[in-house]
């Protein structure tokens, strides 16, 4: 394995059962994610491009195929193993925000660094998203926009291997969506974090690195940006 | 404080109607605990300390009369550790302030010395002094009921010779804790005392000089009280020995302990069901405020939080409200268990009753709480866990229906849209609609169970002093009296009636099982004492063979048909067989009854009476408690009206106060539970019901909705409520099956309406709690966020 590859997934399958069919929401899917990388990872909805998140992120197993986040075999891990994985390596964002309403948002992001080996502080990865003047606001007092960017910096906040984005900015309107994914720059340039961002909007890819197209649960195309664009340049 | 910690504050806050709710279920579950154990272990601890204190005796006779000399032999019978003998007899008294002549039972005390066994605890004043016969120390039951203080005199009439008798000292005895006169079952203090009284004095006043008529045994390490009991008697026969009897027939010791064993069932199978049902409730409401979090329990695990961890979490929430519950439940029970020990201290008198708050069952009682509520907890949040993190933190997949025998019969299709949303929400989910309808359901139940006692003491009141005994007052004979006694009976001023009986004291054998007791000779036809029998209907009294209480037969194990044999214990003390006619369904005491003229057969005896039930005419009472008083044939003089007080104050009072707290916990663990149903439901659907609104439904239309589902578990679940609520009673009537009453399984009408209204009203009250909130549903809210 290159020195620089972080993930190498190889024959990656994920069937579930729904009802009384089977689901291929993956089928045969190999991927490389190198150290660093920015990548947009591009579909419709079905494509299966969450499940390989989810998989990648260790909150998900898959049917067949392996795995490896650096020389550690993901599929083979238990529950436990998952969770220290999850804990030590990988930073999540959510297309809900999915944080805590009974927490501020400092709180929600010492949820994590609490069980972090070496995390920044909350009050630092607040600044990092901008977020140093509200910090203790809770969730429902903070607009979309705000609310997600408290989710980035609760997924940096650790220092994590890899920060892995679903639909980051499918909840949000443009300009805030801009902001969004300007955070999200930042941080991978910053802190030369990996990151993974899924999304159905064609438009974000000009930001990426690499460009991987899904299509029915199969990996159509892969292309490299020959430059990354900032945010404020790309529009939808 | 961790991150974790401060959600967990939040949550609490956040969630406080309910936390509160729960909190209060625990409460009662404890309280229950709390309040019937430490009554119990009381009593038990009171007791014990008190007759190893006093030297409580073993083994008690009743004789005519005895030289003293046979003191020495008694005290030389194998088994026998030393030997109290004493003379006793029953006096009429003349009590200042009480109209009614009252009886008064002298017992000899040793002038010089404490008595060996039965020994007297001054309350105030002094031990009677050598030489002065005229002082006594009075019982605190009857010194206090008649306001008689040390320095106080009374009138006694002492072997037809009046005299006064000076209150020395007042005092207390193991052997009168329940202070109650002959086979009556309530005290009446008033009318009936125990008076100490020099040896000295007493001999010389009934001709017992050198003689005794009453005698204590205690037993040695390791004597048969079987066999001392059999020995006594042999000794004792030639001298008019009325059979000797060990601690079981002691009368104040049987009613403490069956009031003790009565205690120990109220605090073991009560509380057991309290706290089981408690503990359910909690189980079920902990499971689904825990799954309700589903999607933050999933992003704590996301964000690499422990199955542990989170585990914990959501346990430190149910122990939370458990421990707030715990708490209250203690204070609460033992403030509680203060009242009933106060309240036991006025019919059982002890020098010190002891209060023992156990603190070994209050520990059981939370820990069964906080297990059950982290049971609940945690099989939610496994639940969550099991679901693969990414599955979890979207909301739980729409359930799959399939169209039921409801759906396929056609008659769905008859009912409004919003009565086949709310059938479908049960029918999809029929495991979590069974479980809410069971948890209301047991509501129910324990509100049934709470009021049944109030039922069965009406019950117990009205067979006993409506249907059994119809007499106005009871007058008993020192010694049988010829029949013309009956006619100056019925000529006393004011008496209506006069029904004549017989009491006569007898053992009752059959196979081993033998009973003290005295069998009643009625006259047939009487009015004034009559048979009650199965279904409390009352029938006529058959002409031979003797009437049983069904608990006496199952003492004996005898069934009508049966034979027994009876030894008469007075007169030429004949032994006969008799047979069993019938069986009287009396719930107060035990009690054997026969035709008079079959009694005097039996005896070889002409009409003779023991005694009469008077009916009499209310506004000549006092003219004939006057003449009563003066009549030296007369022992004793009750009347009903006493006795009805006696019970009221007793028993009904005791089982009252428990009845009080039974309700008021049933009601506060049902309408928690309703109150927590109600509001669950509303968060599960909350989201369901804003859509609807954002469709087009109106505010009362998905009110309709959602407390239509909730009347329509209620209403399922109060039927079954009953039914579970009947079971438990029959259980605890069951279990109440002493000598000194039986529960009747009867469960009012009213009871029933008094649950249907308790849970009723928690429902509406819940309802409109809910439907507060369901009007201020925040419909962009919903149109925002995912689904």
């Amino acid at each position: 394995m290159a020195d620089d590859v972080v993930f190498r997934a190889e024959g990656l399958t994920k069937t579930y059962r729904v009802g009384d069919v089977d689901v291929h929401a993956l089928r045969d899917v190999d991927l490389d994610l190198r150290r660093g990388e920015f990548v947009v990872i591009l579909g419709p909805s079905g494509s299966g491009k969450s499940t390989l998140l989810n998989i990648l992120g260790g909150l998900d197993v898959p049917t067949r195929g392996h795995v490896r986040f650096l020389e550690h075999d993901l599929a083979a891990d238990d529950d436990a193993a998952l969770t220290a994985f999850r804990r030590d390596h990988v930073g999540f964002v959510f297309q809900f925000y999915n944080l805590i309403p009974s927490l501020t948002a400092r709180e929600n992001v010492a949820l994590v660094t609490e069980v972090s080996p070496h995390p920044m502080t909350p009050e630092a990865a607040l600044a990092l998203v901008g977020l140093d003047e509200r910090m203790d606001h809770f969730p429902a007092q903070l607009s979309g926009g705000e609310q997600q960017r408290v989710a980035i910096a609760r997924a940096v906040a650790k220092r994590p291997d890899v920060l892995l984005c679903d639909e980051p900015t499918g909840a949000l309107d443009f300009e805030t969506g801009v902001k969004v994914l300007e955070v999200l720059a930042h941080a991978n340039r910053e802190l030369g974090t990996t990151t993974v961002v899924i999304t159905h909007n064609a438009a974000i890819a000009g930001m990426a690195d690499r460009v991987i197209r899904m299509r029915s649960g199969g990996i159509v195309g892969i292309e490299r940006n020959a430059q990354r664009r900032p945010p404020a340049e790309l529009s939808w | 404080m961790t991150a974790l910690d401060r959600k967990l504050l939040r949550d609490l806050w956040h969630l406080r109607g309910q936390a509160v709710a729960i909190a209060l279920v625990v409460a009662c579950g404890v309280a229950t605990v709390v309040t019937t154990r430490v009554g119990y272990e009381s009593l038990r601890i009171s007791q014990q300390e008190y007759y190893a204190r006093e030297r409580f005796a073993d083994v008690f006779a009743q004789l005519v009369r005895a030289p003293e000399s046979l003191g020495r032999a008694l005290a030389a019978l194998p088994g026998v550790a030393a030997v109290q003998t004493r003379i006793v007899f029953e006096v009429t008294l003349d009590v200042p302030g009480l109209a009614e002549p009252a009886t008064g039972r002298l017992i000899s005390i040793p002038e010089h010395r404490v008595p060996i066994l039965n020994d007297v605890h001054l309350r105030r004043g002094r031990w009677i002094e050598p030489g002065r016969r005229d002082e006594v120390i009075a019982s605190e039951a009857f010194a206090s009921a008649n306001g008689l203080e040390v320095g106080d005199r009374i009138g006694g009439v002492l072997n037809g010779r009046w005299q006064a008798l000076r209150i020395v000292g007042i005092g207390l005895s193991p052997e009168y804790v329940y202070e109650v006169q002959g086979t009556n079952l309530f005290p009446d203090n008033r009318r009936f005392g125990v008076l100490w009284m020099s040896r000295e004095a007493l001999g010389p006043a009934f001709q017992m000089d050198g003689a005794f008529n009453d005698v204590s045994l205690r037993l040695g390490a390791g004597a048969q009280e079987s066999e001392v009991i059999a020995r006594t008697d042999r000794l004792l026969e030639r001298w008019g020995g009325l059979g000797a009897y060990g601690r079981e027939d002691q009368i104040s010791h049987r009613f403490l302990s069956d009031e003790i064993r009565q205690n120990r069932v109220f605090g073991t199978v009560l509380p057991a069901i309290f706290l089981g049902v408690a503990a359910f409730l909690l189980h079920i409401v902990l499971s689904r405020l825990v799954a309700m979090q589903r999607e933050q329990i999933a992003v704590l695990g996301a964000f690499g939080y422990s199955r542990r961890r989170i585990g914990l979490h959501y346990l430190e929430f149910a122990l939370a409200c458990v421990a707030a519950g715990s708490l209250l439940g203690a204070v609460l029970g033992l403030w509680w268990a203060a009242e009933i020990n106060r309240l036991y201290g006025q019919f059982y008198r002890f020098p010190v009753l002891a209060f023992a708050p156990g603190g070994g069952v209050v520990a059981i009682a939370v820990a069964v709480s906080a297990g059950a509520a982290a049971a609940g907890a945690n099989s939610a949040v496994r639940r969550v866990l099991r679901l693969p993190a990414a599955e979890a933190m979207r909301p739980e997949a729409p359930a799959r229906f399939r169209p039921g025998w409801f759906e396929r019969s056609g008659a769905a299709a008859a009912l409004p849209a919003s009565a086949r949303m709310i059938w479908r929400n049960l029918a999809r989910r029929p495991l979590r609609a069974g479980l809410s309808v069971l948890g209301i359901a047991l509501a129910v139940a324990i509100l049934v169970v709470g009021y049944f006692f109030v039922d069965a003491i009406e019950t117990l009141g009205v067979v006993q002093f409506r249907t059994v005994q119809r007499e106005d007052v009871t007058v008993a004979f020192h010694d049988p009296r010829p029949n013309r006694a009956r006619h100056e009976l019925a000529s006393l001023p004011g008496v209506l009636r006069t029904e004549p009986f017989r009491v006569v004291a007898a053992r009752l054998r059959h196979q081993h099982a033998m009973r003290r007791i005295a069998i009643f000779g009625l006259e047939p036809g009487g009015e004034l004492r009559r048979i009650v029998g199965a279904d409390l209907a009352v029938f006529p009294l058959p002409p031979e063979g003797v009437v049983l209480t069904t608990k006496l037969a199952e003492i004996l194990g005898v069934a009508p048909g049966d034979t027994l044999t009876v030894e008469v214990l007075e007169g030429s003390r004949p032994v006969r067989t008799v047979r069993v006619a019938g069986l009287a369904d009396e719930l107060i005491g035990l009690s054997a009854y026969m035709d008079a003229g079959a009694l005097h057969r039996l005896m070889r005896e002409g009409d003779t009476l023991s005694g009469a039930f008077l009916k009499v005419d209310a506004r000549a009472t006092e003219r004939l408690h006057a003449e009563l008083k003066r009549m030296p044939a007369v022992a004793g003089v009750t009347t009903r009206q006493a006795a009805l007080q006696g019970f009221e104050e007793t028993l009904a009072e005791s089982l009252g106060i428990f009845t009080t707290v039974l309700v008021t916990f049933a009601s506060v663990i049902a309408a928690a539970m309703v109150y927590n149903a109600a509001r669950i439901a509303l968060s599960e659907r909350g989201r369901e019901l804003a859509s609807l609104r954002v469709l087009g439904f109106t505010r009362a239309e998905i009110t309709r909705l959602l407390l239509g589902e909730q009347a329509l578990l209620t209403a399922a679940a109060i039927p079954l409520g009953f039914a579970l609520g009947y079971q438990i009673c029959a259980l605890l009537a069951n279990a109440y099956q002493w000598e000194l009453f039986r529960m009747p399984l009867v469960v009012s009408n009213r009871t029933y309406g008094f649950a249907f209204l308790v849970v009723s009203a928690a429902a509406v009250v819940s309802g409109a709690a809910v439907r507060r909130r369901l009007h201020r549903l925040d419909l962009i809210a919903v149109l925002k966020t995912r689904e």
